[in-house]
């Protein structure tokens, strides 16, 4: 099973059956709607509203800037009642828009303000994915039209689609995949359109099995779409593990998955596709997990973006004594949130609650040298020795081991015995090496 | 709801349970069967060494460690492989001089807890070999009286010890090397004759080894390679010269081969970190202590052997670094 696979690699407990078995199910509105404006990678929307506005559900509260950006659209019928910096969920401060809901607002769309698709041409498509600010949904937040049109000078002949979800808790994709197998497959349909691919791979974990059973059975005769069963390890859904364990090739060190002719895209993300064009609503709530042992009742949310995580957190009835961090994403590489004003976004995936028994210990150890690190790094880095230069700042030698093909999984924290920050020190490094290479260019 | 009590830290927020101290603590849990083993045929002597030389290293990581740096439990197995790799009949002073030398001058100048370069036990009972050849080569044969000393154990420091009423033989490496005697294979694997306190029941170390293993807490690469290297070449050199090799069986079961594949090769701070650098460091150790115990001078070289490759294990490191992923082809193209 090693082609299904990757070497290394960890298992932390997957404590997914919290919220596995349960339907998603709607959020009721909140009484206020936060829209930061930058919500996607690359350039945040620029704003047109302004305070006193009344706007419809859908409606656009910031314009796309140029093509590597998304609008934003309100969520919630209601007035503008401020426009102001606050609180984001990755723990600075961004332009948000305000938007106190209308309670006796029916809430239902307006006419479609999506196309439909059939009988678009390629780049029609693309911009109607831009303008209904899709962007994918498994947390980075790349605005999805981009990923539509890869550059010319490649040729793509794969559409892999990830349905890994290998971060423990969340269950969100896993559940998009069993109440919903149509919509992923409408949105491979038509991704592999404006790819013009032929052929679309998803990679589910086989901890899924009614994903799995629910996707073959929902396959469309006319397609060639393929389900593969993947191991269950962590982090088999990083992108570079997934190619590999798809077509068994390495995507070289600083390319990008388009070099060996595949795009990869995430069920959620494929799911929204299909809704915008279903619905012909632009992407203005998503599902989102509430989980954790620190939550008393977990579950799987569609949320109105914009929504504060505290009335998420306070629908779910709120936390245990217990509660320590809570966490936007998934507990190995999501971020602790500081302000629980900091609304749900776009790239939410999950919200999960950690208990004082789950989270890290403060007590660190000196390196044992135990190896254990290097067993789990699924790039094949060595984080001991990594580790040692970090912490006397050799930021070039850091360099030249390899440390840009660090993608900040976890798994060497993760496994240290001596709770050594690894990946945390190799996050400020990267960032302190970007500033020494600007300030080396200028 | 209440949210002062939230903390915030870095990704990820997932820990492993095992931790730094509950490894070295286990591995020194599985040292006591070992121990035990040993006081069954040398009697009350043998917990008395090993209890100075614990002392020993204890008392010294105390002064000279981190603060609270006896909760890691690594001082405890320095101290613990240290008395099992002497001679039953060793007077305590000299077992705890051996372990504070070993952490004083094997860890703490170093800076501590995986800083150091040598294996710390080894260190000490190298210094007690330069320092005391006699009394650390002085072998009392196993069995007799369990309260029956082994040596003059309670010697005071720097006075000449009284060993009067012990029996003493050489061990069957010395027997074979100076005697051409050979030890049956038996009597070696169960441990029934002279050597050090640790190094009789090759069969309880493999035990306690493999239950490490099992629990992820030893790398069975370096004992397997030593133990292999071990057999194959010993038993290249037996073809050749019967006379003067013993059989590769002879020498895997004899000496502190066991106690040095299992518990000191296995040392993660001192042996290279890669999996392919384990096997490297293991082959050249079993390579060592077959050339040493038959071409050289002493009958044992499962100290030097180690020690050796200890030094070598940063160049080892450098040489087996995994291979990045996605860099093959990189290379493949340059
Ligand atoms: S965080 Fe980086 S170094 Fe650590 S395991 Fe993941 S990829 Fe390897
Ligand atoms: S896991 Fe931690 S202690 Fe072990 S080698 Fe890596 S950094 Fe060192």
């Amino acid at each position: 099973m090693a082609f299904f696979g990757f070497a290394h690699g960890v298992h932390p407990p997957e404590e997914k059956e919290l919220t596995s078995g349960l339907p998603i199910r709607r959020m009721p509105y909140p009484d206020e709607i936060i829209l930061p404006l930058r919500q996607h990678a690359g350039k945040p929307a620029t704003l047109c509203v302004k305070v006193g506005d009344r706007v419809e559900r859908g409606d656009p509260v910031g314009h796309a800037d140029g093509y590597m950006s998304v609008p934003i659209h309100a969520s919630a019928a209601g007035t503008v009642t401020a426009i102001e910096l606050w609180p984001h969920p990755d723990g600075s401060m961004a332009q948000s828009v305000h938007i106190k809901v209308d309670k006796y607002a029916l809430q239902m769309p307006r006419p479609r303000l999506v196309p439909r698709w059939e009988g678009l041409t390629v780049e029609q498509v693309v911009k109607a994915v831009q303008e209904a600010g899709v962007v994918g949904l498994g947390g980075a937040a790349f605005p999805t039209h981009v990923k539509l049109a890869p550059p010319k000078d490649h040729t793509v002949h794969t559409l892999i689609v990830n349905g890994a979800e290998c971060e423990p808790y969340l269950t969100s994709d896993h559940r998009t995949m069993v109440e919903y197998p149509e919509r992923v497959h409408f949105g491979c349909r038509v991704m592999m359109h404006t790819l013009g691919v032929s052929k679309a791979v998803i990679g589910v974990e086989k901890n899924k099995p009614d994903a799995i059973a629910a996707l073959e059975r929902a396959k469309p005769k006319d397609l060639d779409i393929t389900i593969l069963p993947l191991t269950v390890k962590y982090p088999q859904g990083a992108e570079k593990m997934l190619i590999h364990a798809v077509t068994g090739v390495e995507v070289p060190s600083g390319k990008l998955p388009v070099t060996v002719g595949v795009v990869v895209q995430n069920v959620g993300s494929l799911a929204a596709i299909a809704e915008v064009f279903d619905t012909g609503l632009p992407l203005i709530e998503r599902i989102v997990t509430v989980t954790g042992h620190g939550l008393k009742r977990p579950a799987n949310l569609i949320v109105p973006v914009g929504t504060k995580l505290k009335d998420l957190l306070a629908y779910c009835d709120g936390v245990t004594p217990n509660a320590r961090e809570v966490i936007n994403g998934g507990p190995m590489m999501g971020m602790a949130v500081s302000n629980l004003d900091a609304p749900v976004i776009k790239g939410t995936t999950g919200i999960v609650v950690l208990t004082s028994d789950e989270v890290r210990g403060e007590t660190v150890y000196p390196c044992i040298h135990c190896g254990r690190c290097l067993e789990a790094c699924p790039v094949f880095l060595n984080p001991s020795w990594l580790g040692d230069l970090a912490r006397v700042r050799r930021y070039q030698d850091m360099a030249d081991e390899h440390l840009s093909d660090c993608m900040l999984c976890g798994s060497c924290s993760y496994v240290c015995p001596s709770n050594i920050p690894l990946s945390q020190l190799f996050q400020a490094s990267k960032v302190a090496l970007r500033r020494i290479q600007i300030a080396g260019a200028a | 709801m209440n949210a002062t009590n939230l903390i915030v830290t870095a990704s990820p927020h997932l820990k492993d349970r095992d931790t730094t101290p509950r490894i070295m603590w286990t591995v020194a849990a599985s040292l006591v069967p070992v121990i035990l083993a040993s006081a069954f045929f040398f009697g009350v002597s043998s917990i008395l060494v090993i209890l100075a030389s614990t002392a020993g290293c204890l008392l010294t990581e105390r002064w000279l460690g981190r603060k609270d740096a006896l909760r890691d439990g690594s001082a405890m197995i320095t101290g613990l492989l240290l008395g099992l790799s002497l001679p039953p009949g060793i007077p305590m002073w000299m077992a705890a001089l051996g372990g504070f030398f070993g952490i004083a001058f094997g860890k703490a100048i170093w800076g501590g807890l995986g800083q150091n370069g040598f294996n710390p036990a080894l260190i000490g009972r190298a210094f007690l070999q330069t320092a005391f050849p006699v009394a650390i080569t002085t072998w009392p044969t196993p069995g007799g009286d369990f309260f029956a000393l082994k040596g003059d154990l309670f010697a005071f420091p720097f006075m000449s010890p009284q060993i009067t009423h012990v029996v003493t033989s050489a061990t069957p490496l010395g027997l074979f090397k100076f005697e051409q005697k050979l030890t049956p294979i038996v009597d070696l694997v169960l441990g029934t004759t002279g050597g050090s306190v640790g190094e009789t029941s090759a069969v309880v170390i493999l035990l306690c080894g493999a239950y490490l293993a099992w629990k992820g807490y030893l790398n069975w690469r370096s004992p397997v390679s030593i133990i292999l290297s071990v057999l194959v070449l010993g038993q290249f050199l037996h073809f050749i010269n019967p006379a003067r090799a013993a059989g590769g069986l002879f020498h895997v079961f004899s000496g502190g081969l066991m106690l040095g594949a299992v518990y000191m090769a296995t040392d993660m701070v001192t042996v290279p970190t890669t999996n392919r650098g384990r096997w490297v460091f293991g082959g050249c150790v079993g390579a060592l202590v077959v050339v040493i115990r038959v071409y050289g001078g002493l009958p044992e070289g499962v100290m030097y052997a180690i020690l050796i490759m200890n030094a070598f294990t940063p160049l080892i490191n450098r040489a087996t670094q995994p291979t990045v992923f996605g860099t093959v082809k990189l290379k493949e193209a340059k």
